[in-house]
């Protein structure tokens, strides 16, 4: 088997995740196919780190954890408040900024 | 020579493909069923299964430390807050499938599909035939040569990364915290607003308590044979959890009543055997 079908694995997980990020309309969802697309890109990061046989990419994969970890809990705390405000996780609800 | 030591360099051992085809359609599967689930803890739960897999391809692929990074911060700690916050959102956060726009969904779907084209023939058309391996990069160990790039390359992002932890962990705080604006009511305002409003007085009704059944989740009986909405906590109502039983009791109620009045006929027809036996005396 060729390495490169662990990129074609990723490649695929990504448009799963960014599909369900236009289908889905529970916030939560939404915000679980963000972590899907994320973790997509690790893999291609880890597969790249391999094919070059250097561990910059690991490292690239690092950050980006360190990132989806801070970002998780400030998405969360927003869903939270948001649902504390108006009720309901749903993206279709959040309409303040609509003229 | 050369060119089996290239194929060498550049395709796995059978054993990783084994794993790559079988835990990739795992994979998959989980990321589908992430986006198709309709309950937001089954979507959890899949994507959990989803990240163990990709752990286990980061093992595969050379990255030990990120391998168990993957499982202890992703599926332990990021997947738990997930869960955590299903829990405290999820009573009303029911994902309605009608669409608010139209075609919407037929649209995202092209869209995706359209993306998955553009990456797929991307990757199709690079030229990725060299592949090194990290076999020499982690000789003197996986988490040693990281360390050593962390702390000398790469050290200004990972200070900037400090930073941005202790931002998030502020925000989420600032974010979440609610500032109680007025004072708390006592127990005898709370009283004497009840009595103001005048809608509901005493204490709320107890659930039903029947013959068979006696829990929280089951509504006690109006006179008229309606279960009542009140007896039942507003959360279980939400969350549509009530088990009505009220049917079946009056169900019950009825065959019982229907029993009784067999019995009741047997012996209003059993009379008559008296009167036989009077008349065989006679």
């Amino acid at each position: 088997m060729n390495p490169v079908n662990y990129l074609y694995l990723s490649a695929l997980l990504f448009t799963i995740g960014a599909t369900g990020v236009l289908l889905r309309r529970n916030a939560i969802v939404v915000f679980m196919c963000v972590e899907l697309m994320l973790n997509a890109c690790n893999l291609a990061f880890v597969v790249f780190s391999r094919m070059h046989g250097n561990l910059d990419g690991q490292i690239i994969a690092f950050f980006t954890m360190v990132v989806a970890a801070a970002e998780v809990v400030v998405g969360l705390a927003i869903i939270v408040s948001l649902f504390r405000a108006r009720h309901s996780a749903s993206v279709d609800d959040a309409s303040l900024m609509k003229l | 020579m050369s060119a089996t030591a290239q194929l060498a360099a550049y395709t796995t051992s059978t054993g990783e493909a084994f794993q790559f085809w079988v835990l990739g359609t795992v994979a998959v599967i989980g990321a589908l069923c992430t986006v198709l689930m309709r309950k937001a803890v089954h979507s959890a739960l899949c994507l959990a299964g989803t990240m163990i897999v990709l752990a286990v391809f980061y093992l595969a692929n050379g990255a030990y430390f990120l391998g168990v990074v993957q499982i202890v911060v992703y599926t332990g700690a990021i997947m738990m807050l997930f869960l955590f916050v299903v829990m405290l959102v999820g009573v009303t956060a029911a994902d309605s499938l009608k669409e608010t726009i139209q075609g919407q969904r037929w649209l995202a779907l092209l869209c995706g599909l359209g993306f998955g084209v553009l990456l797929f023939a991307g990757i199709g058309n690079a030229s990725l035939t060299q592949f090194a391996g990290t076999g020499r990069a982690n000789a003197n160990g996986n988490v040693q040569g990281l360390a050593a790039l962390i702390f000398t390359k790469y050290v200004f992002a990972f200070e900037i990364t400090g930073a941005l932890l202790i931002t998030a962990a502020v925000g989420a705080m600032v974010l979440t915290h609610r500032e109680r604006t007025e004072r708390a009511k006592t127990q005898r305002e709370l009283a004497e607003q009840r009595v103001r409003e005048g809608k509901h007085l005493p204490p709320l009704p107890a659930p039903g308590v029947y013959a068979r059944h006696n829990a929280v989740d089951i509504p006690g009986l109006l006179p008229d044979g309606t279960p009542s909405e009140l007896t039942v906590s507003r959360t279980l109502r939400e969350r549509g959890q009530v088990r009505d039983v009220s049917a079946e009791a009056l169900g019950d109620l009825k065959a019982l009543e229907q029993r009784a009045e067999e019995r009741l006929d047997r012996t209003r027809i059993e009379p008559p055997h008296p009167r036989r036996t009077e008349e065989a005396s006679k």
